[in-house]
């Protein structure tokens, strides 16, 4: 519509800068929870994670050298070394011996300890404590800085959430549980649904507009209806909780939009094709394989998509038919939200979990946009 | 068995299972019992077709018909009857719904859900057809088309982590590490707040966790309506002297209203079933109470079918409206 009069510049301003504001609003949130699994325990308990971005100033407890490390120069026991030993170097502004007074010394100064002796920092982190007699103590002396740090994210809170074994709150074990209610919960529908839709759409029989009205209408069945009849049916058949349960639970829930979407699409296909291979003698078998099939694809990948999303994040089906009291078949959801209950407060373990788990429908979205767009408009604009 | 193992078995198992039923019972159709040869060929081939629609339909009916179908009149029935002990059951007629209204909780819940419903598709409607509207009118719209749609893909799990970071509340001589108090305090507020616990209130905090997800929806639907809308409308507006907000609600609106209902529909069926975020965020405390988890309450943690089917079937009474609506809509657009 960029080719109508009257389009007006400051308009064009109001419109990108909402639109700006609208994004960042969205954004926002999961950027908070992407930013924060990168740092760790004490950087989130400390400071927000859009302070993480930029330099920023803290109040620091380090410790110098402990006495062991002494060495005699000229009359007098020194000990040298830097503040920040093996981690990022700051800019130190101001410093202290107590921690009452943490701000009485500039870098350079030069500060009396109580025990005697004296200690000079320097910007860098960079200190020397002198005394005339040996120091003795353990434990080094305490120098209490205020420097500004550059910002800092670590890795290792993947590490512990995916790869440690000893971590048994990990995801690892729930990740591969994930996957493993998620593949065959999305394939199997797909199949089963597809003949169901081309029945529906290109067969002529009694009954069938019947039929599409109760898809229709199971479409928004609540699923919370089922719950507990399918869990009294799975005890009796006696696959009690477990994968079985939790496929063909979710094999009977995605169906009504499988075959919706399937056979919106169908019915869309050309006619000619599909009466011409009638005419060249095919079966109806050989026409869903070879025709209808490989022409349907965007439709079955919509709705795999979907299905795939679906299960992947879904709780409650898991919850009621799957996972037992022996917890071995919990699902990353399931897993979050125990972290949640135990784990409110550490919040690198939750960001990362959490993290872990969003990872893979985020890639898929990004990858397949597009058939999920579609799927969404042949499901709901009819 | 490894359940991996037991996954590609049961991809295999089921993706065979599906194809060989499908490709015998049609072979066995063809071949055996209705042959399309000898003296009866064309007979036989009528009665063929008659009988295969059913084969192509036997599963997914089967199916439907156990998992969605017959639980629906098994939970009626369940909300009529009492557990007894040793897997007996005894008709009560209302009584799991007398004693369900006589639950301030089940009360407290039905209020909380209208309210969802009266808020979350408004909201997602509104912030829709706002980012549909406008990022059609940038360059890099699709982008930012995008990033609104993004929730969608994040489990409602996921979602209540990371909103829970952003209404996080640290006591008040220590920096707030959540967005939400973060900004309160900046703009002067004098104690941070623990949103998820102020009575009332707490429930638009989690509904704004369902329009964040559910407005990337609105927005692909009504952007794509947008889009339909003949330009000849929209000129003839212009060169009457309409402007631009009168072009949006006077003349682009109103051709998208059936569009419109069906994305408030469709968001209300969602808030209907929503579970995993209250679940997630405070479990139903602090007066934020929904339908789905007292259902979940009820069946799973008091164990207690009957007024837990009777919750349910709530739930399907809600429902139902929105069902007659649907079916009725496609049986009009077949004719």
């Amino acid at each position: 519509m960029d080719n109508i009069a009257g389009q007006k510049s400051s308009l064009v301003w109001a419109v990108n800068l909402s639109l700006i504001a609208l994004v960042l609003l969205w954004l926002f949130p999961t950027a908070g929870l992407l930013v924060s699994s990168f740092r760790t325990g004490d950087q989130i308990a400390t400071s927000g994670w859009w302070k993480s971005m930029v330099a920023s100033e803290q109040n620091l407890t380090l410790r110098t050298a402990p006495s062991g490390e002494q060495v005699e120069q000229n009359g007098k026991f020194t000990i040298q070394g830097n503040l920040f030993d093996g981690e990022k170097a700051s800019d130190i502004s101001v410093w202290g011996i107590s921690s009452r007074a943490i701000a009485d010394f500039k870098p350079g100064d030069t500060a009396q300890l109580k025990k005697g002796g004296a200690v000079t920092v320097l910007a860098n982190g960079d200190y020397k404590i002198e005394h005339d007699e040996a120091l003795t103590g353990k434990r080094g002396t305490r120098i209490f800085v205020t420097a500004t740090r550059a910002p800092e994210f670590t890795t290792a809170n993947y590490q512990k959430v995916l790869f440690d074994s000893g971590n048994r709150e990990g995801m690892a074990k729930a990740f591969f549980n994930t996957l493993t209610v998620t593949i065959p919960a999305t394939i199997i529908p797909i199949l089963i649904a597809a003949f169901a839709a081309y029945a529906l759409a290109w067969m002529d029989f009694p009954g069938r507009a019947l039929l599409i009205a109760c898809v229709v209408a199971l479409l928004v069945v609540p699923l919370q209806l089922a719950l507990i009849p399918l869990l009294k049916f799975h005890n009796q058949i006696g696959i009690g909780k477990g994968y079985i349960g939790v496929w063909l639970a979710h094999t009977g829930f995605g169906l009504p939009l499988a075959i919706y979407l399937l056979r919106n699409y169908m019915v869309g296909l050309p006619r000619d094709i599909i009466e011409n291979a009638r005419v060249d003698g095919a079966t109806e078998f050989q026409i869903f394989t070879k025709i209808i099939l490989p022409l349907s694809f965007p439709a079955l990948a919509s709705f795999a998509i979907f299905q795939f999303l679906w299960t992947w994040n879904d709780l409650l089906v898991s919850l009621v038919f799957l996972i037992d009291s022996t917890g071995e078949t919990t699902v990353m959801t399931k897993q979050i939200v125990e972290l949640l209950g135990t784990r409110g407060g550490n919040w690198e373990i939750l960001a990362t979990s959490a993290f872990v788990s969003i990872a893979v429908p985020l890639m898929v979205f990004f990858a397949m946009q597009k058939y999920l767009v579609r799927g969404l408009l042949a499901g709901s604009v009819k | 068995m490894h359940p991996a193992l037991q996954g590609l078995l049961t991809i295999i198992i089921g993706v065979g299972g599906c194809v060989s039923y499908f490709y015998f019972s049609n072979q066995f159709l063809d071949k055996v019992l209705l042959p399309a040869t000898g003296p009866n060929a064309g007979r036989n081939i009528n009665r063929a077709n008659l009988i295969r629609p059913w084969l192509f339909l036997f599963p997914a009916i089967v199916a439907l018909g156990l998992y969605l179908a017959y639980p629906v009149f098994e939970t009626m029935r369940l909300s009529l009857t009492e557990r007894l002990p040793g897997n007996q059951s005894q008709f009560v007629g209302l009584a799991n719904y007398q004693q369900m209204t006589a639950d301030p909780k089940f009360w407290e819940a039905l209020k909380n859900n209208m309210l969802w419903l009266l808020v979350v598709p408004a909201l997602s409607t509104v912030f829709g057809l706002l980012a549909a509207q406008l990022s059609d009118r940038v360059r890099w719209g699709n982008i930012a088309k995008s990033i609104i749609f993004m929730p969608m893909a994040i489990s409602f799990v996921g979602a209540a982590v990371i909103w829970k970071l952003v209404y996080d509340t640290r006591p008040i001589e220590q920096e707030q590490i959540g967005v939400l108090n973060a900004i309160y305090l900046y703009f002067g507020g004098a104690e941070p707040n623990t949103w998820l616990t102020m009575p009332f209130w707490n429930s638009f905090f989690l509904m704004a966790v369902l329009v964040w997800i559910q407005t990337g929806f609105a927005m692909v639907i009504l952007s794509a309506a947008l889009r339909g809308i003949p330009e000849e409308t929209i000129e003839a507006g212009i060169v009457d002297g309409a402007n631009p907000l009168q072009i949006f609600f006077k003349i682009k609106v109103p051709q998208i209203k059936g569009t419109i209902v069906v994305v408030w529909t469709t968001i209300t069926i969602v808030v209907l079933k929503v579970f995993d975020i209250v679940f997630a965020m405070t479990n139903g405390q602090w007066e934020t109470q929904v339908l789905a988890n007292y259902m979940y309450d009820k069946m799973f943690r008091a164990n207690d079918w009957g007024v837990g089917s009777a919750s349910a079937m709530i739930i399907m009474l809600l429902v139902m409206p929105i069902l007659i609506w649907n079916v009725y809509n496609a049986k009009k657009e077949m004719r």
